[in-house]
């Protein structure tokens, strides 16, 4: 199908960290993160005079699980190049990566697409590279600026992953991200929670007009926005009727812009050969050895079948590994009796708390999940008590207190269901229509809304721990009788 | 293990060491307390290594290069760090940044180059055998113009493991010594797999020499006894190999037709990887401090020009065009097509002949400063460089003289015959002392 | 033939200083050399591009990095731990 003009046109390339435990080419170890600068680093990944790089087996391996269940074509001899240029970051001058022989070609991973329904986007290539080092930016402009290193991250495998130009929104873009990020998880070969595990380069053009690159993104957030900017930033210089450059811009996550990277920049010639220091790959036939685990589509296939999940709360809850399995904890006791309500709570209201405190799922119980999911199934509190319950827990964990079960809390705070016999509730009734008669004469006349509002009135009344659905029934019972 | 020491205090007239270890430590072993000199891009713990360049003056290596430690282990004593052309690219030690060294036998001529340092420290009796590298001939020139031994072992039997590169795919570490016995001893300590050069075979070398050589069959290829080697020298050669025919050899016409372009196969790969090579000298993490306060291009630009000599600059020049993009396939591409033509050449003549003998440089020792034009001093390693291309061990063993200087005998092998080219080399030796 | 224009290009990618009387002398050099380099052209053949050696790879096995002293000592600038280089904004 030919793009329209004006269609936005999105490809991606995605850099990972591979969780091996071992630099690419080096015995260092890859868990830097909590310690001081320079001090993950060896004669290799420092670039001493006289190293040679020895490659990690692992490395290999996981990039070829990724290649796999991306369902790409391993090539038959690989091999890795020297990608060389100036900067203070790149211990070597030059990055060990794969230019014309790359580990894996072709392939593609399906997402939703805008329209709905699953969308392939097709993949160019993956290959192995090494992470260059870190730099901060010092200094100010009056008493000079320089750069501090680190080369803990130096070495660092990664692989990359580069989509054709398939993509044709920026939350198309995100999705993919998304997808990648619960595959290559799924796999157990990258770790999304740690800094900086992930960076994205992204192409975008607007049909009809030149492409643009923008680099540096680094959160999955990131990418939706940056290309957001973007297409507002091309639209706005096309309907001026200025033409787009085709160039590489920077974002700026800080301040959700991105910026013309300077042209001296973008004058790089890289001088690709072959790394003499090492030897192709031909590792093709390990691809039979490789034993895929369950990945993000059928586990999605499976919640729908196995715990009758929506199809949108199965592709929710399977969107992350850790998700997953925390729903499968949750219902493992009692599969046909909470997976409805777990599915509902987990996907729609713990995620939005979640997100709403910025907290990680690893902070939530999933037995405090379990006692809250079975609490709502006995009908024992409603709704929006299950609603306060969850954010106490939450609160609790987030600030480090002393937490306590969903049964306490219930206890505590008397969020226990209010009798629902209508000798209980009857005056409750009772005084609600009598405090609001023009509602209540509406609500005859068949408006809902008054009916809702009665509602909530008589719900302000048992603070919350009546049933509405029980409410509902009382007082259409009961204003049918006084009509009578 | 146990710690010696000897003092080692030498007169050094013909400038072979950049560094010496006064008094120089050793352990038992089947080196127990023999001088070892060091070329001075073999990286060495604790001791100052700087390829005899401005850019590494005070580097100090945090590690020692795999051929190091086996020396060490042996029980060598490494005595010190010896003079070479910078990084290795010259053929006269004159491109050192820390003045050339003199050749022993003549003081008024070069020592041959780039392991010139170690070649005149040998000759000089300073020591008793030497490492050097070879990526063009850098052991076998020097022990050419200096009268000694000098082994390029196959690529792939020694350890490049801590020898700054120069040229990654040509070079390899190598002995040098006044017999073929000390450098087979020496080649018996260095050879061997390491895990830490992914290009090491496991072939260690455990060989005495043998002298028998009847019955060999020696290929003698037209192409190093024709236009630019001096007559004298090719003279002098051929008696020797006359010499190794009364030992029971016999020769067999052959020829190298790829010799024509290997020259030039061999300055476009050597240039390419060294650009890239010495693309790390920045001055950031060791060597001249670059001045922080400028974009990283200036204050780059400034370090390495200061820190390096003309002639690194120029071939860090040559091979960085010879990658650019445009002349890639024209360069580099076809170089790597070229190794592979001189490679099928060897194979085919090692298919009739065991070895193939014939000059190691096309002169004798040059004066110094004679030869200032890079062009015609590429050309001097026309004889050397095929052995690098095809990765062939090749030994250059003294064979006589011409005008009152050395002249040697270069013998070529198979892949990984090493063995043979030392037993060639001696039973020449053996035959005319 | 290359120019000057040309070898001041190159020299620039190889982040290489070099100045105006220099640069004559190179780039008469260059065009003795890259003339030689052109014997390149009658090489006949494709490569096969084939090696014995591949697939040699090391197990994912920590070792011990260096003490930071070590990774420090050789750089000129350091600055609480970390190595000090020019700027790049």
């Amino acid at each position: 199908m030919a793009d329209a003009e004006g269609q936005v046109i999105v490809g991606l390339e995605v850099h990972c960290q591979l969780d091996t435990k071992s630099k690419l080419f080096c015995g260092c170890s890859t868990d830097y993160r909590s310690d001081g600068p320079n001090t993950h680093v060896c004669p290799i990944c420092l670039g001493l005079p006289g190293a040679m790089p020895a490659l990690n087996r692992m490395a290999i391996e996981f990039a070829m699980k990724v290649a796999k269940a991306l369902n790409c074509e391993i090539i038959n001899e690989a091999e890795f190049s020297r990608k060389n240029y100036f900067y203070p970051d790149l211990d070597k001058a030059y990055q060990i990566t794969q230019y014309d022989k790359p580990l894996a070609l072709g392939g593609y991973l399906e997402i939703e697409g805008d329209g709905g329904g699953e969308k392939k986007v097709r993949l160019t290539r993956i290959h192995v590279e090494e992470d260059p080092g870190r730099l901060l930016h010092m200094g100010n402009a009056e008493r000079g600026k320089y750069s501090l290193v680190d080369y803990n991250r130096a070495g660092i495998p990664l692989i990359e992953i580069v989509s054709e130009p398939d993509m044709r929104s920026p939350k198309e873009a995100r999705k993919f991200l998304n997808k990648l990020r619960a595959t290559l998880e799924y796999l157990s070969v990258f770790d999304s929670e740690k800094e900086g595990s992930l960076r994205v380069d992204a192409n975008i053009s607007i049909k009809g007009s030149e492409r643009v690159e923008v680099k540096n993104i680094t959160s999955y957030k990131g990418v939706e926005k940056a290309l957001t900017f973007e297409v507002t930033r091309q639209k706005n210089l096309i309907r001026r009727g200025q033409k787009i450059d085709r160039e590489t811009r920077h974002y700026l996550e800080a301040r959700g812009i991105t910026q013309s990277a300077r042209s001296k920049e973008q004058e790089h010639d890289y001088r690709y050969f072959p790394e003499p220091d090492l030897r192709p790959l031909r590792v093709k036939s390990w691809l039979d050895n490789i034993v895929l685990p369950e990945l993000p589509d059928a586990r999605r296939e499976r919640f729908i079948a196995q715990y009758g999940c929506s199809p949108s709360h199965a592709r929710t809850l399977t969107g992350e590994l850790k998700l997953a399995n925390f729903f499968e904890q949750v219902v493992r006791g009692d599969p046909s009796g909470l997976s409805p309500l777990a599915a509902t709570w987990i996907a729609d209201t713990l995620i939005g708390e979640l997100n709403y405190r910025d907290m990680s799922l690893d902070l939530v119980d999933p037995a405090a999940m379990i006692g809250l999911v079975q609490l709502l199934k006995s009908g024992t509190i409603t709704d929006k008590s299950g609603v306060e319950i969850l954010r106490v827990i939450l609160d609790q964990r987030h600030k480090g207190e002393a937490t306590e079960t969903p049964d306490a809390i219930v206890k505590r705070l008397d969020l226990g269901k209010a009798p629902s016999d209508d000798t209980a509730l009857l005056p409750v009734i009772n005084e609600v229509i009598a405090e609001n008669p023009k509602a209540v004469e509406d609500y005859r006349h068949g408006i809902d809304a008054s009916g809702n509002f009665l509602v909530g009135q008589a719900m302000k009344k048992t603070r919350g721990k009546s049933d509405p659905k029980v409410l509902y029934q009382l007082f259409s019972k009961v204003v049918r009788t006084k009509e009578v | 293990m146990a710690r010696h020491t000897i003092p080692f205090e030498p007169d050094d007239p013909c400038h072979s060491f950049l560094t010496t270890c006064t008094p120089a430590e050793y352990g038992d072993g089947p080196l127990a307390g023999v001088a070892v000199a060091v070329k001075d891009n073999i990286s060495t713990k604790g001791i100052e290594t700087t390829c005899a360049s401005k850019i590494l003056k005070g580097y100090i290596p945090p590690y020692d290069a795999h051929v190091v430690g086996l020396l060490r282990s042996a029980g060598a004593a490494i005595v010190g760090k010896t003079n070479m052309d910078e990084f290795g690219m010259g053929t006269t030690t004159e491109n050192s940044a820390f003045g050339p060294t003199l050749n022993p036998c003549d003081p008024s001529r070069v020592p041959g180059g780039s392991s010139g340092g170690s070649a005149a420290a040998v000759a000089a009796g300073m020591v008793r055998m030497a490492l050097g590298s070879d990526t063009g001939g850098s052991i076998r020139c020097p022990a050419a113009f200096c009268g000694i031994v000098g082994l390029k072992p196959s690529y792939g039997r020694v350890s490049r493991y801590g020898l700054i590169a120069y040229s990654n795919s040509l070079e390899q570490i190598g002995p040098l010594g006044k017999t073929v016995q000390d450098i087979s001893t020496l080649m018996g300590v260095i050879a061997g797999y390491d895990r830490h050069d992914s290009t090491s075979q496991d072939r260690p070398y455990r060989h005495t020499p043998a002298a028998d050589i009847k019955g060999l069959k020696i290929g003698i290829p037209e192409e190093y006894f024709g236009r630019g080697v001096d007559p004298h020298v090719a003279d002098v050669v051929r008696k020797a190999i006359a010499r190794l025919e009364e030992c029971g050899a016999t020769t067999v016409p052959c020829s190298i037709p790829s010799m024509e372009y290997a020259l030039a196969a061999y300055y476009v790969t050597c240039t390419s990887e060294a650009s890239s090579n010495l693309a790390r000298f920045d001055g950031v993490r060791y060597g001249p401090p670059p001045d922080t306060r400028k974009p990283w291009h200036d204050a780059f630009q400034e370090v390495r020009r200061a820190g390096f000599g003309a002639e690194v600059r120029r071939r860090i020049l040559l091979g960085t065009f010879a990658l650019s993009s445009g002349y890639y396939g024209k360069y580099y591409a076809k170089a790597q097509v070229a190794r592979e033509n001189v490679r099928e050449d060897f194979n085919r003549i090692f298919h009739d002949v065991d070895v193939i003998a014939g000059p190691t440089m096309p002169t004798i020792a040059f004066k110094l400063k004679e030869k200032t034009d890079p062009l015609s001093m590429y050309l001097a390693d026309i004889l050397t460089v095929p052995a690098n291309l095809a990765g062939i061990p090749s030994i250059s063993v003294p064979c006589g003289s011409s005008e009152g200087m050395p002249v040697g005998l270069q013998i070529m092998g198979r892949m990984f015959e090493d063995e043979r080219v030392v037993d060639v080399a001696y039973a020449y030796e053996q035959a005319v002392n | 033939m290359v120019t000057e224009h040309e070898v001041q290009h190159i020299a620039k990618l190889a982040d290489i200083g070099i100045n105006t009387e220099e640069l004559g002398t190179f780039t008469a050099q260059f065009n003795a050399i890259l003339d030689y380099f052109d014997t390149l052209d009658t090489v006949k053949g494709e490569g096969t591009g084939t090696s014995e050696l591949f697939n040699v790879l090391r197990e994912d096995e920590v070792e011990i990095s260096l003490p930071q002293e070590d990774v420090l000592r050789n750089a000129p600038a350091t600055e609480d731990g970390f190595i000090k280089a020019p700027r790049v904004m």
